[in-house]
């Protein structure tokens, strides 16, 4: 607030008018400069806030109860809640000792597997679904053995449901997690080591605890992102309440014939996920 | 650091430029048989939002009107029924709406149509993958356990045709999957990932070679009607109306396999 203390000279004359004049233009220069900064920051607020007023605002609120009683609500609230939990115990158990590796790997081969391990973070999810399809599909790279060889279609299946939910956000998870490992004081690993520890020890005992918060946010980004997932879910999982229509896409089906159902349903997964969120601050993130 | 923004700016210039009319180069040859627009002096845009079951036929009576009137661009834009006529409702710009039966209509809300006319008409029919190779030759088929059928969403015309005839004829189907609209759910067998689905008999031609269609007798089959309604009464939009439900169009949608009155 240094500006705004400038007062004007009472005594000093026409040099300390002048300067004041100066300040005063110095002072002009500064908001008009935070102006610059503020509107578009302002608008950005608006741009992210507006949507989630619109969703509260269109909410019937007495109806409430009534609408997430609806009985197609129940088979996809409960087929998400599987598909989320099963899809971040698989990005725990594989991904964790991806991301140590990867934190630990110097050279091109890991330089090259994080590169390939981001594509989905910037694929369209639709994208994601047909490359799905062109892999697990009964035509598909691995989908047409399975099916010679088991009679197994994976299409259709809650497990393709995580299959697609994995697909994008394990990459979530391993970058988040690894960016947490690499940020351990190499000694502290290193000497666990020269005590003894094994390379798995050292993991569990000394890397997983200091990298507890960013598995955290990890976990948490990649449930959203699974949570979420909509695109990859349609074209490779299809649509059938119970097997897998998860809540996402029963939102997009309710909003064509039952659009206050579709907004009690967002408005609850808006809750939950704000839920999540604070709960992840007050626990882990400032 | 100036380089950066100059050329954000300089990307903006070149999308805003692109969202504007496209100018027809190929405008000195106006083929015989404008249609009933009659001699080109219409320009104009015009946006189109139709039945994904209309997309072949739709897109090649753009291309032909655009040809034949210089300066008007034709915007089309498919997908479910239903969806189209909530955006409509939610103030969506659109011309021309064309609907897959008349259920979708009750979701327009306040928009009131100048004028409605019946474009076409359509019946469902099973599709199969190429070769039809679970062997499906009936409705009564779909109820097989090996036979993994996709139907549209019971919230979208041909879903809900679909569950009329199925309830009608006492079949119980194995379905795997409702999609969103006809071309999700004509994709699944077209891609082989599903034995059948049920479309309308227009999809099955369009499809071609890919699909094999297995017909559903008249008696346990139904007909939806595809109104085509028009907002506003600009030149262009007046122009394409015509010309959708003129010669030109019913000959296009007799050749995409609907029956035109």
């Amino acid at each position: 607030m240094t500006v705004a203390d400038v007062s004007p000279a009472s005594e000093g004359g026409a040099a300390a008018r002048a300067r004041g004049a100066g300040r005063r233009r110095a002072a002009g220069r500064v908001r008009l400069s935070r102006a610059v900064l503020v509107v578009p920051a302002v608008l950005a607020v608006a741009l992210v806030v507006l949507p989630l007023l619109g969703l509260l605002a269109g909410t019937e609120w007495r109806g409430l109860p009534g609408r997430l009683a609806d009985p197609s609500v129940r088979p996809a609230v409960r087929l998400s809640v599987v598909t989320t939990l099963v899809t971040v115990a698989v990005c725990w158990a594989f991904g964790t000792p991806l991301a140590w590796l990867l934190s630990r790997a110097e050279g091109r081969t890991a330089t090259w597997l994080r590169a390939v391990l981001t594509v989905p973070v910037v694929l369209p999810p639709v994208v994601g679904g047909v490359a799905l399809l062109l892999a697990y599909g009964r035509r598909g790279l691995v989908g047409q053995p399975l099916v010679d060889a088991f009679g197994l279609r994976i299409p259709f299946t809650p497990f393709a449901v995580v299959l697609a939910q994995v697909f994008v956000s394990l990459p979530f998870y391993v970058l988040a997690v690894e960016g947490a490992m690499r940020g351990i004081d190499r000694r502290l690993l290193e000497v666990s080591a020269t005590l003894g520890a094994r390379p798995l020890r050292v993991l569990t005992r000394v890397a997983l605890p200091l990298a507890a918060a960013g598995i955290a946010s990890g976990t948490a980004l990649a449930w959203a992102r699974a949570l979420g997932e909509f695109g990859a879910t349609i074209t490779f999982a299809g649509n059938f309440a119970g097997e897998t229509q998860t809540t996402s896409l029963l939102v997009y089906v309710a909003l064509q014939d039952d659009p206050q159902t579709a907004v009690a349903l967002s408005l609850v997964m808006l809750v939950v996920a704000v839920a999540v969120l604070g709960l992840l601050r007050g626990r882990w993130l400032r | 650091m100036t380089r950066r923004p100059g050329g954000a700016v300089a990307l903006l210039a070149l999308l805003l430029a692109g969202c504007g009319t496209t100018p027809d180069t190929a405008s000195s040859t106006t083929p015989a048989g404008a249609g009933p627009s009659g001699p080109s002096g219409v320009t104009g845009e015009v946006t189109v939002l139709a039945a994904a079951s209309l997309t072949t036929a739709f897109t090649t009576l753009a291309g032909s009107f655009e040809k034949a009137n210089p300066g008007t661009t034709v915007r089309l834009s498919f997908g479910s029924s239903t969806t189209l006529a909530q955006q409509i409702a939610q103030g969506a710009d659109a011309d021309l709406y064309a609907s897959a039966g008349t259920t979708a209509l009750q979701q327009l809300g306040d928009a009131e149509p100048t004028a409605t006319v019946t474009l076409a008409r359509n019946t469902l029919e099973i599709a199969t993958p190429a070769g039809n190779p679970a062997q499906v030759t009936s409705l009564a088929d779909l109820a097989r356990k090996d036979v993994d059928v996709v139907l549209c969403a019971s919230s979208v015309p041909c879903g809900r045709a679909a569950d009329e005839i199925l309830a009608g004829a006492g079949v119980r189907a194995h379905v795997v999957s409702r999609e969103l609209d006809v071309s999700s759910t004509l994709a699944k067998v077209t891609l082989d990932e599903a034995d059948a689905a049920v479309v309308y008999h227009s999809d099955v031609v369009t499809a071609g070679d890919a699909v094999d269609g297995v017909e559903i007798p008249a008696a346990q089959n139904t007909t939806l009607t595809y109104p085509l309604l028009r907002f506003g009464d600009d030149a262009a939009t007046t122009a394409f109306a015509a010309y959708l439900a003129g010669p030109e169009g019913a000959r296009a949608l007799r050749a995409a396999g609907f029956l035109v009155p």
